[in-house]
């Protein structure tokens, strides 16, 4: 039963025996360490690069012209910033150059926080990924999915960053979401495939027989059925707004949570589906919350699904400030947490805004109890904070 | 930087055959003729934008002539910059192409239409598509060089860029990348040294006596020419290759060339005085040696001015690229490099799509 961080393993693994990767590189990425999360420890193809984040995009994006596969990994999220005038040129090469190259080319990296990363190693970056045309985005949130859309990735012929939620790498697979050919337990995985402590130079890894599995682009998956309120999540947030849904469940309120896994390109079909039925929809994410791809989406559903909802569209994302602080009380105040997720959802599923008389009536569950959360004044420090003086 | 840094030359470069001679001059011409069309065409409102390359022709189309021309890892990389169109030229690209850049016409085999004039991309020539952010180049190159180097042969990367560039954090990238003990890559980087970035003197800001010395640190071999000189150029850039094509290492050349119609556009575009032109050199030797006469350099000249005036009128003809081809070639339906089949579907949009989603 892998982690994430296996699954990882195992996928580039499949990608440089059968699938033509050729190179898995980036800063500590290479024996001996295989990567500061583990994540490429025992692959005949990964080496280590120069501390060099514009270095190892470029180099990818060479290697990617001069028909190789490259994979390569920016240590934390936290660190591509300042590679993101060349993610912009690798996601331009195909367009500027009227079709002329492709750059099929893979850029993975850990985001987000969670782990007590402080500043700098708390950022997310799929707000920033999702406006960089060019690029496909993907952010799984369990083994089995980072598998399949990391295979997925390798044999695009685009440009492909996949967002590793860094809370969820040491995170085990759910039962029943075995990746195939993988052992049940995880104990003798682990001494497959996880590299020893102390002295590898004699280990090698012993892979276990698991096939091609290409998780489309594009597809999200709905993990919780509900009637009321729509959440769509991705990353670490997926799991927080199960709980939530579990504790509304108690009260009537029907949660419906959605993963939506792939950002660039998105299920814009699964979500109208869905949005239709609850017809009130609230969006997830630790970015930071001003130009956040949450808001894109809300923006897109009141456009073009107005009429049908019960209730504004709500983004719940990354308060806007410079970094995440240390202490667990200032991360717990500055990205969703499970009592403001919960918050939201029951206000939204109380809200049922009049329509016209062709509006069917819909149940009104009961106004939520007011919860004690740093939610409760954020809209009022949000203001204070940047207000034009 | 003053010119007096310059090594003093040991000796005069070994003469190149008359017909090699010949050819460079007539290419350097072409050259020449063509930016002066471009030049002409922006001022006329045929054209947003000017950027190129007068008075880098010696150095350009020498490396256009040398280059290992072709697609895939046998043959040369070229990341190439925004004064590079003398040497495409060389290497046999239609003069009239560049023109249709210029117009940004529907026609424009480099970009449709979408990016300014000298801003190439042939990929089965391997030039990689030119960009206007300076230096981004350098950090690319070690990517085809790494690969080359795998690929072993002959074939080399060569990265281009200007010497106010080498600021930037990409060359230090360029200079470690190839360098890596035990992991030398077979990568030409070149610096094309006009001694200004658009207004800024490098004297001004940069306290290297030379840029070629930066490859030193990094046992790169590295080496200051004057690539006024037609034939220095040439013989300079033979050996570098040959070095790189054979040794499958670095070298770094600092060519030292003019800028004879200042930075851009944005600058005028007009003739500056009191720097050496290489065409007017490379025609003083060919006088010397009696290869050309006065009244028949001038007619090549008057002819390629006709001809490029021509197709000019011709190229302002052709049909501007349509709107809704702003959504032509945001993914790539198949992996255009390879030619590989893709296993499953994954583009999941782009052509003609407004959303990048699946819902097409
Ligand atoms: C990253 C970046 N910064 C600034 C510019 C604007 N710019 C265009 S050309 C140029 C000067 C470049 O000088 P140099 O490298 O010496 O090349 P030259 O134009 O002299 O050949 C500048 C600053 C740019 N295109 N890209
Ligand atoms: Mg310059």
């Amino acid at each position: 039963m892998a982690t994430q961080v296996q699954a990882v393993r195992m996928a580039l693994h499949v990608g440089e025996t059968r699938l033509g990767v050729t190179d898995i590189f980036g800063e500590d990425v290479g024996p001996p360490l295989g990567g500061v999360f583990t994540a490429t420890q025992g692959l005949a193809t990964a080496w280590n690069s120069p501390l060099d984040e514009r270095g190892v995009i470029g180099a990818a994006m060479g290697l990617a012209l001069a028909g190789q596969r490259p994979v390569c990994e920016i240590q934390f999220g936290d660190y591509a910033f300042n590679t993101i005038d060349l993610l912009k040129l690798a996601g331009a090469m195909h367009w500027s150059s009227n079709g002329d190259w492709s750059l099929p080319m893979v850029m993975m990296t850990p985001v987000g926080s969670g782990i007590h990363g402080s500043i700098y190693h708390s950022h997310s970056f799929d707000a920033q990924a999702t406006r960089t045309p060019g690029w496909k985005v993907v952010m799984p949130s369990t083994p089995y999915d980072t598998y399949g859309l990391l295979l997925s990735a390798i044999v695009d012929p685009n440009p492909v960053m996949v967002l590793l939620p860094k809370a969820l790498m040491r995170v085990k697979a759910r039962p029943g979401e075995l990746i195939p050919g993988e052992p049940e337990d995880e104990r003798v995985l682990s001494k497959m495939i996880d590299a020893p402590l102390g002295d590898r130079s004699k280990w090698r890894p012993e892979w276990p027989d698991t096939p091609d599995i290409f998780l489309p682009f594009g597809k999200l998956k709905r993990v919780r059925e509900g009637r009321d309120v729509t959440v769509v999540a991705y990353g670490r947030m997926v799991a927080i707004c199960e709980r939530v849904a579990e504790q509304v469940a108690a009260d009537g309120v029907s949660v419906e949570v959605i993963d939506l896994r792939s950002l660039i390109p998105y299920d814009w079909e699964g979500l109208v589906e869905s949005v239709s039925r609850t017809r009130r929809l609230l969006l997830i994410n630790e970015d930071t919350e001003v130009t956040n791809f949450g808001e894109h989406l809300a923006r897109r559903v009141t456009e073009e699904l107005f009429g049908e909802l019960l209730a504004a569209p709500r983004v719940l994302a990354g308060k806007n400030l410079p970094g995440i602080g240390l202490s667990d009380e200032l991360e717990k105040a500055s990205v969703p947490q499970a009592s403001g997720i919960e918050q939201a959802v029951r206000e939204l599923a109380a809200t049922s805004i009049a329509r016209g008389a062709s509006s069917a009536p819909r149940s009104r569950p009961a106004a939520p109890p007011r919860l004690a959360s740093a939610e409760l004044d954020h809209r009022e420090a949000f203001a204070r904070a940047y207000a034009v003086r | 930087m003053e010119a007096a840094v310059l090594p003093p030359r040991e000796s005069q470069p070994r003469p190149l055959p008359d017909e090699t001679l010949l050819r460079m001059h007539e290419l350097m011409l072409t050259g020449r003729v063509l930016e002066e069309r471009l030049i002409r065409m922006q001022k006329q409102g045929d054209g947003y934008f000017w950027i190129g390359g007068p008075g880098e022709e010696a150095f350009n189309v020498a490396l256009g002539m040398l280059v290992d021309r072709g697609e895939g890892l046998a043959h040369d990389y070229l990341h190439l910059h925004y004064r590079s169109s003398a040497t495409l030229l060389a290497m046999g690209a239609d003069p009239v192409d560049a023109l249709r850049q210029m117009k940004n016409t529907a026609t424009d085999p480099y970009s449709g239409g979408r990016n300014f004039a000298g801003h190439a991309s042939i990929r089965r020539w391997n030039v990689a598509p030119i960009s206007s952010p300076i230096e981004v180049q350098f950090s690319m190159a070690p990517g085809t060089a790494l690969a080359q180097k795998r690929y072993g042969g002959r074939g080399i990367t060569i990265v281009q860029g200007g010497d106010a560039g080498t600021a930037e954090g990409d060359f230090a990238t360029c200079l470690i990348w190839v360098s890596r003990p035990g992991n030398e890559l077979p990568c030409l980087m070149i610096v094309t040294n006009n001694e200004y970035g658009i207004s800024t003197p490098a004297a001004t800001q940069h306290g290297e006596a030379r840029i070629s010395d930066r490859g030193r640190a990094f046992g790169i071999r590295s080496k200051t020419i004057d690539a006024n000189d037609a034939e220095v150029a040439y013989r300079e850039l033979e050996e570098a290759m040959r070095y790189v094509r054979t040794e499958r290492r670095p070298f770094l050349l600092e060519a030292r060339v003019s800028r004879l119609y200042g930075h851009s556009s944005s600058s005028g575009a007009n003739l500056v005085k009191g720097e050496v032109d290489c065409l007017v050199e490379i025609e003083k030797k060919l006088e010397e040696r009696g290869l050309r006469g006065r009244a028949e350099l001038d007619a090549m000249r008057a002819q390629k001015t006709e001809e490029l005036l021509a197709a000019a009128r011709r190229v302002i003809a052709e049909p501007q690229p349509e709107g809704h081809t702003v959504w032509d070639h945001v993914f790539a339906e198949r992996d255009v490099v390879q030619q590989n089949p893709i296993p499953c579907d994954n583009h999941g949009g782009g052509r003609r799509t407004p959303w990048l989603d699946q819902a097409h």
